[in-house]
């Protein structure tokens, strides 16, 4: 193989090279988001009404339940995150099981939720209310299935002894991107869950 | 690719290109490969989209639909457009000579992300895989897929969205990469203002790769949604609204028309000095123009759909910033007049192309404001004035910016020098034929042909047999260009490490470079403009 990249530049720079990677890939990611969130603001102008009556019928015991969910995942990320900066490998693995825990806790919550929409004939297509609200959260649904992938992956490299005090960016990178998936649930909840 | 009577040193001589068989391609991570292998793909549906347009020029040799069914015409523009645009004009110069010389301009080794490169060239493959895979029912909605008609068109329009997601993703992988290289990747001394100006319009190439492609990511996304699952955002029976399609549309395909160009400007801005033997004529003026046609180009995209019922308000203001789009880009082609001014020109073929470039794009930027003002583009709109406009900037500008690139860093990429008579007759082929194509369009556009019809009103006769004469021109020019390149790959002379006796730290490097680009990291004491000067 022809062309090997990180032996040649020294760590420090690779190091910022992937957070600033990381970064902008996150700019891209509101992007992608925004255009959804543009769509709402706009029906939501347009039509006050179908929000007001629609958004009653989503389950926000269910809602606040999984944002406390994402909450303590981001904080066990952080915590995965301190244990590697002081060696700790056997610690960032708890943490970050954790977090994949978490993770696919949300997502059964999230499957219990659509599953009763699905159950009262409420579908993407049923009005633009549903239709807002499945897109988006159904696109951060695939983010978060993204994450707990990206997240498995760097246990696999701390499982195989990959990591340590000194070469941890792997866990810092998926930790801002895992913060990210937290983030844009803290916008849709309240849009979509609470906003009448 | 072969070599021949050079099998002694042949390993040393043929530099990254060494090592032989597909595996060496394909899991290669060298960005130099993954350039070439952007150029060969580019350049293939180039051809391909180029020959959907000859056809498009036979039917319309007569009035009446002779050759062709109106929906096969409808398909075949669909394809020469998006196949041009997705698959040629948005990738080509940023991932084929931008991967190949952006580590080579820096001083760097390599692109920041390597593994990434390569991952976005094979994201970019799966992608027209899956758009080839389209054709079982081929679109016939134009390349801008409007909604109402592509939301019901019978077309294969989800797996067309796919396809065009992934070469998105591709896109954004790509500029992500760049914008890392370009910040941390810097030789020793290589400044931000010691950087050849190839490199600051790539940079300002990526930030709106970057920043628009994920909207029209999720447009597509939910254009796909609309079809399969019934979501109704661009439905007006649901309550939604097809013009919002045409604003996400337009959000991404305007700033877009800068990936396309901005690149080309900034390989025109290193041939010309080069060829002038003159340091180029304001630097900054030109690097941070490019900033600032990236900006503006986000504010702007609803000059597109004037007629499309946006509010009076919005139209004004539309077409009030669109005007402001016309400064950095007048910057640029006065600094480079500058640079001709009082040097010593040579007309090589990058050269040529490079004269040509600003000739045309002074054209397709001229006719611009007559689009971009409220009251003529309402009597342009959808005519073949339009059609002209964009092909003298898309054409006249980036592909002719594209072929100076070509010209310019062949014996770079290859070790071998062109044939310089075969590419200046090529050259004048393409030349003649391009505005015989296309300035006829200008005259039946202002007479009100309508574009993307099969059928024309017998008046515009005349024109359109001239057009189609002219774009058989265009077509030979371009098959010898090709041919040309064939054969300086197989027996061209071997070239020199620096045939055009320029500056900028690529041609430090051996032609063609080795795997590595350089054996030590170059350090940079002086911009790479200092021509005529005592370092000339």
């Amino acid at each position: 193989m022809t062309g090997t990249s990180s032996e040649h530049h020294d760590p420090a720079v690779a190091f910022e090279s992937a957070k600033l990677g990381v970064w902008t890939f996150l700019a891209t990611e509101v992007l992608l988001f925004g255009a959804l969130f543009t769509a709402y603001t706009i029906f939501r102008m347009k039509y006050p009404e179908l929000f007001r009556v629609e958004h009653a019928k989503l389950d926000r015991v269910l809602g606040a339940v999984n944002t406390v969910v994402l909450i303590t995942s981001s904080f066990t990320v952080v915590l995965g995150v301190d244990a590697i900066r002081r060696g700790k490998t056997r610690l960032l693995e708890a943490y970050f099981g954790a977090t994949i825990l978490l993770a696919a806790v949300f997502l059964c919550v999230k499957y219990v939720e659509y599953a009763a929409k699905f159950h009262h004939g409420l579908y993407p297509g049923t009005n633009l209310f549903f239709s807002l609200y499945f897109m988006m959260t159904g696109l951060h649904g695939a983010h978060v299935l993204l994450g707990m992938a990206v997240l498995t992956y760097v246990l696999v490299l701390s499982r195989r002894g990959r990591l340590s005090e000194n070469y941890y960016t792997p866990v810092e990178m998926s930790g801002l991107y895992w913060h990210f998936v937290d983030l844009v649930w803290i916008y849709l909840f309240p849009l979509l869950y609470l906003v009448g | 690719m072969e070599s021949i009577g050079q099998t002694g040193t042949d390993r040393h001589d043929r530099g990254y290109l060494a090592e032989r068989g597909w595996r060496s391609w394909a899991f290669t991570l060298d960005h130099k490969r993954i350039g070439a292998m952007y150029l060969w793909t580019t350049i293939a549906f180039f051809l391909i989209g180029g020959l959907f347009a000859l056809l498009l020029r036979l039917e319309l040799l007569s009035p009446q639909t002779r050759y062709f069914s109106n929906h096969a015409y409808n398909v075949f523009f669909t394809l020469h457009g998006s196949m041009m645009i997705f698959l040629f004009i948005i990738p080509a110069i940023p991932s084929g000579l931008g991967n190949f010389f952006i580590p080579l301009h820096i001083g760097a080794r390599d692109v920041a992300f390597p593994r990434l490169n390569l991952a976005s060239y094979w994201i970019f493959a799966a992608g027209f895989l899956v758009i080839i895979g389209s054709l079982v029912a081929p679109m016939d909605t134009g390349w801008t897929f409007y909604t109402p008609y592509s939301a019901k068109s019978a077309a294969a329009v989800t797996t067309l969205s796919l396809g065009l997601f992934l070469v998105g993703l591709s896109s954004i992988l790509t500029g992500l990469n760049f914008l890392v290289t370009i910040h941390k990747m810097r030789a020793p001394g290589m400044t931000w203002h010691r950087m050849p100006l190839f490199l600051w319009s790539m940079y300002a190439t990526s930030i709106i790769q970057v920043i628009a492609t994920p909207v029209v990511g999720v447009t597509f996304l939910l254009l796909a949604a609309e079809r399969l699952l019934g979501v109704g955002f661009y439905d007006p029976s649901k309550g939604g609204d097809p013009v919002l399609f045409q604003h996400f549309f337009w959000f991404y395909s305007h700033p877009v028309v800068y990936v396309m160009i901005l690149p080309a400007m900034g390989i025109i801005s290193e041939v010309i000095p080069v060829f002038s033997r003159k340091p180029i004529f304001g630097y900054n003026a030109i690097a941070y123009s490019s900033l600032a046609i990236a900006f503006l180009g986000f504010l702007v995209w609803g000059h597109h759909m004037f007629t499309s019922g946006m509010s009076p308000l919005a139209n004004t203001i539309f077409s009030f910033l669109t005007f402001f789009v016309a400064v950095p880009t007048a910057v640029k082609v006065f600094n480079w007049i500058a640079t001709l001014y009082k040097g010593s020109i040579t007309l090589e073929s990058p050269m040529l192309y490079a004269l040509t470039f600003i000739f045309l794009f002074a054209v397709g930027g001229l006719t611009g404001p007559f689009l971009g003002a409220l009251a003529t583009n309402v009597q342009l709109h959808d005519t073949y004035f339009v059609v002209a406009h964009f092909h003298y900037t898309m054409m006249g500008g980036t592909v002719m910016g594209f072929f100076a690139g070509l010209h310019y860093w062949f014996p770079k990429m290859t070790g071998k020098m062109l044939n310089e008579k075969v590419a200046r007759l090529a050259w004048a082929l393409i030349f003649v034929g391009f505005n015989v194509t296309f300035f006829t369009m200008f005259i039946v556009g202002t007479r009100g042909m309508p574009r993307r019809y099969a059928e024309y009103l017998p008046k515009f006769h005349t024109e359109n047999v001239i057009s189609t004469i002219g774009s058989v021109v265009l077509a030979a020019g371009i098959l010898l260009m090709c041919w040309n390149f064939l054969q300086g790959l197989r027996k061209g002379a071997p070239a020199p490490a620096n045939p055009w006796r320029a500056l900028s730290l690529e041609w430090k490097a051996a032609s063609p470079p080795e795997t590595e680009n350089f054996h030590e990291i170059p350090v940079v004491t002086a911009w790479p403009y200092g021509y005529g000067t005592t370092k000339a």
